[in-house]
């Protein structure tokens, strides 16, 4: 009963949360809107008890958002409204529809089948981070070991690219120097 | 039935944590007004009731009855709402620590903790990092330059932080084995020689100074520092909108403190003859007075010497650290 209600309320609150970034002009909106949407869906995961994905959801969202504050603050006036320029509204719009429709099937198609059964399914008394430990270093562990190679690769790729600025030396008197080899 | 008697426990122990930690926290500005004041050879509030006692009351009518102002060019709502984040994640972020060991009451067995998830570990420090959205949002719906670049400095800490803190405190996870706080407290539970901070002393360091930052406190509280940015993120604020961030401010002082008490110090553990409530009590009161004798001491550091700090000392110990626990654990 208490399950049916908070779940309710929280599709509410996600369902109008991205409903204001969507709709929203100021990029301050879309994005307060964004960040509190994800947290609003992990509400559905501590609901299904699944508290590590949760807080997952959490802390990986509210600092990926983040990041997307600070480029707005880079490139907006985020006190200001933005002025779009839609050209082509009506392959938005259809593109919209189609999408819509197509969520509509995958998300009703369960209904209409009584044979689903999880693959994996929860064991008792184990708990959330050892079951997720367990499907991660058996069945998904060349994903997982991809993933992590992909990140590797990022990150090797950003420190290449910041690479120039690296010998910045953050002492005062070097520092000092420095500024006046700019000058 | 038996889940509604759930909910309405649940509601009253939200309840009880919320009221109770407001008021320490409000006790809190006036302890730090006095350590402060001692450190410095003055008296600190002295004149309304007995020591300065009704200090705090004569405040609290202050910040109540202030005007709330909010400036012409704000974005309303944003701005409006950004306080209230800092006080609502600090208080939901403690619904999953256990301040006690559980005790009887009228023939009822209490567990003094909200929410009892395996996972609190993580909870707890997942939801103080939305807490980094209050400066962030302030500062960017202000349209005032200090509040901007305070809000833009404490995105950088605070993220910067939040791996430092992760990462040391995986060290003793992984001697654990749980995220549960109730397991980690009950790891420690034989004496003194068994509390993790002499296992994982390096852990234990680099936990506290992240918690440091991650409260916003000085050395590191570059993000309102006066003399470089004004008052940061609050510059515009004013009455309780204002108190609100320092509210929260506190309160995420004695989450931390309760943290480093149940991670390294053996948590709610008696010991000898004192019983594990006030051990508790008294860990919890030794960090928050760290804090204080921490920031009569030391003066601020630059934003850019934080970074270096963060990227190029601290991340690296604790990459080294939970190398050196793995190998051990193997």
């Amino acid at each position: 009963m208490y399950e049916i209600i908070a779940f309710y309320v929280f599709s509410a609150l996600t369902i109008g949360m991205f409903t204001i970034v969507v709709m929203s002009k100021n990029a301050l909106y879309a994005m307060s809107a964004l960040a509190g949407g994800m947290i609003f869906i992990s509400g559905f995961f501590f609901i299904l008890e699944a508290e590590f994905l949760g807080v997952v959801q959490i802390t990986v969202y509210s600092g990926a958002i983040m990041a997307l504050y600070a480029f707005g603050m880079m490139f907006f006036d985020t006190t200001r409204e933005v002025k779009e320029h839609v050209r082509a509204k009506k392959i938005s719009y259809t593109l919209f529809i189609l999408s819509a429709i197509l969520i509509l099937v995958i998300l009703s198609a369960p209904l209409f089948s009584e044979n689903i059964q999880a693959t994996y399914p929860t064991i008792e008394n184990v708990g959330n981070i050892q079951m997720i430990g367990l499907v991660l270093f058996t069945k998904y562990l060349v994903p997982f070991e991809l993933a992590a190679i992909m990140l590797l690769v990022a990150m090797i790729a950003g420190i290449v690219l910041a690479s120039k600025k690296m010998d910045f030396d953050p002492h005062f008197d070097e520092n000092a120097e420095f500024l006046q080899e700019v000058k | 039935m038996n889940e509604t008697a759930l909910i309405i426990e649940t509601i009253v122990k939200a309840v009880i944590v919320v009221a109770v930690v407001a008021g320490m926290a409000g006790f809190a500005t006036f302890i730090e007004r006095k350590v402060l004041a001692f450190m410095q050879r003055r008296l600190g509030p002295m004149h309304v009731g007995p020591y300065g006692l009704l200090q705090l009351a004569a405040d609290g009518i202050k910040l109540f009855t202030k005007e709330d102002i909010i400036p012409q060019h704000v974005v309303r709502p944003i701005f409006m709402i950004a306080p209230v984040i800092a006080a609502v994640t600090a208080f939901v972020a403690m619904a999953a620590i256990p301040f006690f060991p559980e005790f009887t009451l009228f023939g009822y067995t209490v567990h003094p903790i909200v929410s009892d998830i395996n996972v609190a570990l993580l909870y707890v420090m997942g939801v103080s990092s939305v807490g980094v959205y209050a400066p962030l949002l302030a500062g960017m719906s202000s349209a005032n330059k200090w509040s901007l670049l305070g809000a833009g400095r404490a995105v950088v800490q605070m993220l910067s932080f939040e791996v430092v803190s992760g990462l040391s405190v995986l060290a003793p996870i992984m001697m654990i084995g749980s995220l549960s706080l109730i397991d980690i407290n009950d790891y420690q539970s034989d004496g003194v020689m068994s509390w993790l901070i002499w296992k994982q002393p390096l852990a234990f360091l680099l936990f506290a100074m992240a918690g440091f930052m991650e409260t916003n406190r000085s050395p590191f509280d570059t993000i309102e520092f006066e003399a470089e940015v004004v008052s940061g993120y609050a510059t515009e604020y004013s009455g309780m909108r204002w108190g609100l961030f320092f509210i929260g401010e506190y309160a995420n002082m004695i989450t931390i403190s309760v943290l480093v008490s149940i991670i390294f110090m053996g948590g709610y553990n008696s010991l000898w003859f004192i019983p594990g409530a006030l051990m508790m009590l008294l860990k919890v009161s030794f960090w928050i007075f760290l804090f204080l004798w921490v920031r009569a001491a030391w003066p601020h550091i630059r934003p850019d010497q934080l970074m270096w700090v963060c990227w190029k000392v601290l991340m690296p110990l604790a990459v080294v650290n939970i190398l050196i626990t793995g190998l051990v654990l193997v």
